[in-house]
């Protein structure tokens, strides 16, 4: 027991994340500084929680995607479109509850119609959820008529800059998403079901596995995970920029998956592992920031520091130093 | 006397006989526009000021929306010269490639104006071009902030636009210029925020937690007002008053900030005015009427705008603009 709980510290995302960290904390000796203001922690190490939310809470809905041998290019412009319908809807002045909920319909409404295009028409999910990607930015530009949608409801910011306990609103967010998922996938055989369409998803099927109401399942969730993130994202600058919320965020979700192993190639999969691939990403970016190195170094020390992450993960390391994530135990 | 000036005292003759209207009167003129797109508010606005602009002058302004291609640009501008228009204003969406198409727009002997963009031809293929000099911007918002601290000890950070985008180098550039005389100014520390609000509040937090808590900052320096507008957000966030705590200078002079400047949330800002069009016309009344040849480059003004200048009447003079 022990030492199943000892291999599970030692994983290399861990490491990882403690080694960026320690970085940061050389470049910026009061990174791990954490003081109490106006009700809320304070430091550097909560604007990572508080900056990684987002794309972790992509990562939670991407790493099921991803474990079907599918990817999710369309994310980011899902946030944009969430983003902007709940800020125009509260503009409009309805209640924030229902500019919520409609921002969540809306993801859910996208995730399915992508889970339609590779379940059902059996469209390779890059390309089916390249065209949402295009798309949706555009639909979120038409539904802002390209403003800022700037906005003053109390419920909508306090998504995005509140606080519970002290911990900023996104990252408590987050972490029940993760729980909730973890639960969802580990505690029912859905986990077991993912991996297996996405190792062979015609065996799957043969197996008695209902591959099609699965895909469609998982990309819901993704649509669902993107839209909150929107939301938050929006709340957060207290405006929809669909010009710019979630640009690019796609790819820092995939990162952050494959950072926590989960192959491109689908099967096993850890959400867990992809939330603190997100946290590692968020801790180069905080690192950066506040170290004072020029932008135009931005780019390189982020890529440098990725390549050396992906190094220790690689199959090659873990031959060196086994410490790949455990599989999980099967009666032996 | 080149071919150029011929023209343009052949055009400006023509047009004292048939109209002998005022001088400055181009009402009845049609112009074609070729506009980038609508990337952005400021993008917006200059369509509508520009569309405002003919109105006011009883142009009559066909407008043609490139969505960001330049092929789309080189059509519209075909287009234009097929439908015999007595002059184009292109906004450039890139440098290079209008060689063929301008010469064409030449030998139909239509006047052509650039806005707000700069291209790589031979200056004889275009009447004139009108922008804004971004240094300048740079530098007004710098004197701003000397002027504003008058020889007190200040530390500065700077918000950068994207890295390796022209207004972010030109606008550092002219910043760091206003300041080089000035010991009691430093910047201590400089970074991207994407030109964004959200990536500006991401960039400001950071600082503040790498400044002391912000203790050590006496002013933010934003390349455009959206960072300014997230700037001010993490400072408030950190418990300080942004426009006392911490000063906040920015350009561009979106509706937001004026909102902000209104609260006493920003203190100055410079603008980037969205009526390139305006002297543009003026340009072309000037030439038609005695053949006046407009200098190359014509520069808008950089105007200082601070919470003495009535922010809330500018907010409503713009917020309609498409900002």
């Amino acid at each position: 027991m022990t030492r199943r709980i000892l291999s599970r510290l030692a994983n290399p995302q861990l490491l990882a994340l403690v080694g960026v960290l320690l970085i940061n904390w050389l470049l910026f000796p009061n990174f791990f500084r954490i003081t109490w203001q106006d009700g809320r922690l304070f430091g550097s190490l909560i604007d990572v929680l508080n900056r990684g939310a987002p794309v972790a809470i992509l990562a939670i809905g991407m790493v099921g995607v991803i474990a079907t041998k599918g990817v999710d290019l369309s994310v980011g412009a899902v946030m944009a479109m969430a983003g902007a319908v709940a800020a125009t809807l509260v503009v409009a002045g309805y209640p924030a509850p229902v500019a919520v909920a409609a921002a969540l319909a809306v993801g859910l409404a996208c995730g399915l119609w992508n889970g339609f295009l590779v379940a059902v028409l059996d469209i390779q999910p890059i390309v089916a959820t390249l065209v949402l990607m295009v798309a949706g930015r555009g639909i979120a530009q038409l539904i802002t008529e390209g403003f800022i949608v700037t906005f003053t409801d109390p419920v909508l910011i306090f998504i995005g800059t509140g606080s519970f306990l002290g911990f900023p609103m996104a990252a408590v967010i987050a972490l029940a998403l993760l729980v909730l998922v973890t639960l969802l996938v580990r505690k029912t055989a859905l986990g077991l079901f993912i991996e297996a369409v996405g190792v062979n998803r015609a065996a799957a099927s043969l197996a008695g596995i209902r591959s099609r109401m699965l895909l469609l399942y998982v990309y819901g969730l993704s649509g669902v995970c993107a839209a909150i993130a929107g939301i938050i994202v929006a709340g957060d600058i207290r405006g929809a920029d669909a010009n710019n919320a979630g640009l690019w965020l796609e790819l820092d979700a995939i990162l952050a998956v494959v950072i926590g192993g989960t192959s491109l190639l689908g099967g096993r999969f850890s959400v867990p592992l992809a939330v603190l691939g997100a946290l590692i990403i968020q801790a180069m970016n905080t690192g950066i920031l506040v170290s004072g190195f020029p932008p135009e170094f931005n780019l390189i020390v982020k890529a440098a520091l990725i390549f050396l992450v992906l190094i220790i993960q690689s199959p090659l390391a873990s031959r060196i130093m086994p410490t790949r994530m455990p599989v999980r135990e099967t009666s032996k | 006397m080149n071919i150029i000036t011929k023209l343009a005292l052949a055009a400006g003759l023509a047009t004292a006989l048939s109209s002998g209207a005022l001088a400055q009167d181009i009402s009845g003129k049609v112009i074609g526009f070729s506009q980038i797109g609508s990337e952005s508010g400021w993008r917006a606005a200059e369509t509508s000021v520009t569309r405002q602009q003919a109105e006011e002058r009883g142009v009559d302004l066909k407008f043609a929306d490139a969505q960001q291609k330049q092929e789309n640009q080189i059509k519209a501008i075909r287009g234009f010269i097929a439908q015999g228009v007595d002059a184009i204003l292109v906004a450039p969406v890139v440098a290079t490639g209008w060689e063929d198409v301008l010469s064409e727009a030449k030998e139909a002997e239509i006047p052509v104006v650039l806005l707000d963009r700069g291209i790589d031809a031979p200056e004889d293929l275009y009447l004139t071009s009108v922008a804004s000099d971004q240094v300048l911007e740079g530098r007004v918002a710098g004197q701003w902030l000397v002027d504003e601290v008058a020889g007190e000890e200040c530390n500065v950070v700077e918000l950068q636009g994207t890295v390796g985008s022209s207004p972010a180098i030109n606008r550092k550039q002219g910043f760091e210029e206003a300041i080089a005389d000035a010991s009691n100014i430093t910047i201590a520390q400089s970074q991207t925020g994407d030109f964004t609000r959200s990536k500006g509040k991401e960039v400001m937090e950071a600082f503040l937690k790498s400044s002391n808590g912000g203790a050590d900052i006496c002013a933010v320096y934003a390349h455009n007002d959206d960072m300014a507008v997230g700037a001010i957000q993490a400072i408030k966030d950190a418990g300080l008053a942004p426009g006392e705590d911490i000063l906040v200078v920015s350009i561009d002079a979106v509706p937001d900030i004026f909102t902000a400047i209104a609260a006493g949330e920003a203190n100055a800002t410079v603008e980037l005015t969205p009526n390139m069009a305006g002297p543009a016309f003026d340009a072309l009344a000037a030439y038609w009427a005695d053949g006046t040849m407009p200098e190359k480059f014509i520069i808008t003004e950089s105007k200082l705008y601070t919470a003495a200048d009535d922010p809330q009447g500018e907010y409503e003079r713009r917020k309609d603009l498409g900002y």
